[in-house]
């Protein structure tokens, strides 16, 4: 069942000096349950292509639809609500809040949810069970590794329980080991609690554990294969 | 949650924080404290005004007010001070007469007000009596003595012991004269009051202008407290309604009687505020550069937390509490320590005798205590409420005008 739909999707920077194709005319369906990864060289278009997905930008022509919801048609106030209540984002940089610890990050998406203290404190517990980082929980992140963070990340991204997650080269500043233990972590949540990744990536070790390929080249996807 | 998270973005980067809070409080030290010194400046000539000149009300003959022409008196003089001391509130009150003269040494003359008084009854009125600097106060029932001010003495180069002459108008026009031998001489705050006052006992007065007795040019009120003059006032008019309508009295509080005295210490404390006010004005502008700073580190997170759902408004209210918690706790620092420091110049108070004389020509004490009442605490910390919320207002429209898809690739 797709969960995502992109129609004809453009995104055009500098439309009039010198226009560049960043997202040239894409239409492609997700369903719920996969782990895509969209991969192809530098400014191929992956980041824009997840920025519109995830309502961060407004593409130039064409749609996004969402569960039955034409995002692109939402105004600014109701985009935001609808990230809040249906998109998980990772960062390549973390991107967690300094001053927090590893409880307040994943929580703190929940707080603005407005879900009580109570189911707030069991579903922190369970994510950081899930990333392994129960023991760490009272750690900011300047005291936690890159793998660690990310990890936090992950499961910031799903506290709020979101139709799916967006991560933009979620592996790109990680090591080899933290970089299999993250995926290993995504597929685990992917296979047992059934949710769906959509992220970009680089990384020949991302693609290999991907359940399904999509290749972009100049803002156009060149090859979209479903591996398992 | 916004609250809590606003406070520990307060302390993520310590050093530049405290240099904002100690900017703030130093400001708010130095122009809280400019304050009370000029408050304490101005309540402490008000107050000497009050106690050795003019008391907080006076009541005459509306006609002696034009010219201070003695021939307008008040009947019955003691009837009416019995009534006014049965007032709530009313610590003392005494009858004067006065009259414009001329006094004369053998060398030299100046005009000035004679002032007739019972210096028992005076005592309890005006403090003059602590201001002696040679010789004693008026002696009640010794005759032809005279109380004088140091400046006019200096004029006359006259000491104590020393005779002066009294030239004045009588009763029907025709100049009378009297000498005088000087008994004390006094120093005020004010060298204008020294040199054009001279005071002796109301007998005396009265027989060398044939000032009929049971009457009186002035009648002198002492309050317990300065802020009810004005309900007094009303009471003593209430009272005295009908003298009052028969334009036969009339009733005055020192605002009136010396309206250019609340005039310039008005003006005074304005400017200070004035003073006060431009210092949060500059401070807001360190405040607006610190938080701009703040946003341009944080973009990428900003930009995150725009990305994961975090509302507009909210990410507004927390730049703007962020930018209050440091505006208020550095003016919660401001007002503790400009408090401490006026508490403590208060008791010990400032000596500026090094300028006296031209701060007594103004009528200023040259021994200053500082002072600020409670609401100009509450005044200026509502000022620094209002100055951290128009500084937060950039740096918070800074933050909402950023594209959370740039902003969490800022630097990747």
């Amino acid at each position: 069942m797709s969960i995502i739909t992109t129609n004809n999707l453009h995104k055009i920077y500098d439309e009039t000096i010198v226009p560049v194709y960043a997202v040239n005319g894409i239409s492609l369906e997700f369903d719920k349950g996969e782990f895509t990864a969209i991969i192809g060289p530098s400014g191929c278009g992956k980041t824009t292509l997840l920025n519109l997905i995830g309502g961060l930008d407004q593409p130039t022509k064409g749609e996004v639809i969402i569960d039955g919801t034409n995002i692109t048609q939402l105004k600014q106030t109701e985009i935001i609500d609808f990230r809040l209540k249906n998109i998980g984002f990772v960062f390549q940089a973390y991107n967690l809040i300094p001053v927090l610890t590893a409880k307040e990050n994943i929580e703190f998406i929940m707080q603005l949810q407005g879900i009580p203290k109570k189911d707030r404190d069991k579903r922190v517990i369970d994510l950081l069970e899930a990333v392994g980082l129960k023991d760490r929980m009272n750690n900011r992140p300047s005291e936690l590794s890159g793998g660690q963070q990310q990890r936090v990340a992950v499961a910031r991204a799903l506290a709020s329980k979101p139709k799916f997650v967006l991560a933009d080269e979620p592996t790109a500043n990680l090591d080899s080991k933290s970089t299999n233990n993250l995926l290993d972590i995504m597929l685990k949540l992917n296979e047992v609690e059934g949710t769906t990744f959509i992220f970009s990536t680089h990384d020949s070790r991302v693609m290999q554990r991907a359940h399904r390929l999509i290749s972009l080249e100049d803002g156009k996807v060149q090859q979209d294969q479903k591996i398992k | 949650m916004l609250l809590s998270i606003a406070w520990k973005n307060v302390w993520r980067n310590k050093l530049r924080s405290l240099i904002v809070i100690l900017s703030i409080s130093l400001g708010l030290l130095g122009g809280l404290f400019y304050l009370a010194f000029a408050n304490g400046m101005v309540q402490h000539q008000i107050d000497a005004t009050i106690k050795t000149q003019i008391s907080n009300i006076q009541l005459h003959n509306p006609k002696y007010r034009l010219n201070n022409e003695v021939k307008y008196t008040i009947d019955s003089p003691d009837s009416i001070i019995k009534k006014i001391e049965e007032i709530n509130g009313v610590r003392a009150a005494t009858s004067r007469i006065k009259s414009t003269a001329m006094v004369s040494s053998a060398i030299t003359g100046a005009g000035i007000t004679i002032n007739g008084i019972n210096p028992v009854k005076e005592k309890n009125v005006t403090t003059l009596y602590k201001k002696i600097v040679y010789g004693t106060y008026l002696i009640p029932g010794k005759k032809y003595q005279i109380f004088i001010g140091q400046k006019l003495a200096d004029k006359l180069n006259v000491k104590v012991k020393s005779k002066i002459v009294i030239a004045a108008l009588d009763m029907s026009g025709n100049i009378t004269y009297g000498a005088f031998k000087i008994v004390g001489i006094f120093k005020t705050e004010s060298t204008n009051f020294d040199l054009s006052n001279v005071f002796v006992l109301k007998n005396d007065l009265r027989k060398l202008i044939g000032f009929p007795s049971e009457q009186t040019t002035e009648i002198a009120v002492l309050l317990n407290n300065n802020d009810q003059t004005d309900l007094i006032a009303n009471k003593i008019k209430k009272i005295f309604n009908r003298a009052i309508s028969e334009k036969k009295l009339d009733v005055e509080t020192w605002v009136e009687i010396q309206p250019a005295l609340k005039l310039i210490n008005e003006m005074f404390i304005e400017y200070s505020m004035i003073f006060l006010i431009i210092i949060l004005v500059a401070l807001s502008f360190g405040i607006v550069n610190t938080m701009l700073m703040v946003i341009m580190e944080r973009v990428r997170e900003l930009g995150m937390l725009m990305a994961i759902g975090m509302s507009k408004l909210k990410i507004f209210l927390m730049i703007m509490l962020e930018t209050i918690f440091l505006s208020i706790t550095g003016g919660a620092a401001g007002l503790f320590l400009s408090w401490v420091a006026i508490t403590v110049t208060h008791k010990t108070g400032i000596d500026l005798s090094a300028v006296s004389e031209g701060l007594n020509a103004l009528g200023y004490s040259s021994f200053v205590h500082p002072m600020l009442g409670f609401t100009y605490y509450i005044l200026i910390g509502s000022l620094v409420i209002v100055t951290a919320i128009m500084a937060s207002i950039l740096p918070a429209r800074k933050a909402l005008k950023l594209n959370p898809a740039e902003a969490v690739r800022q630097n990747v």
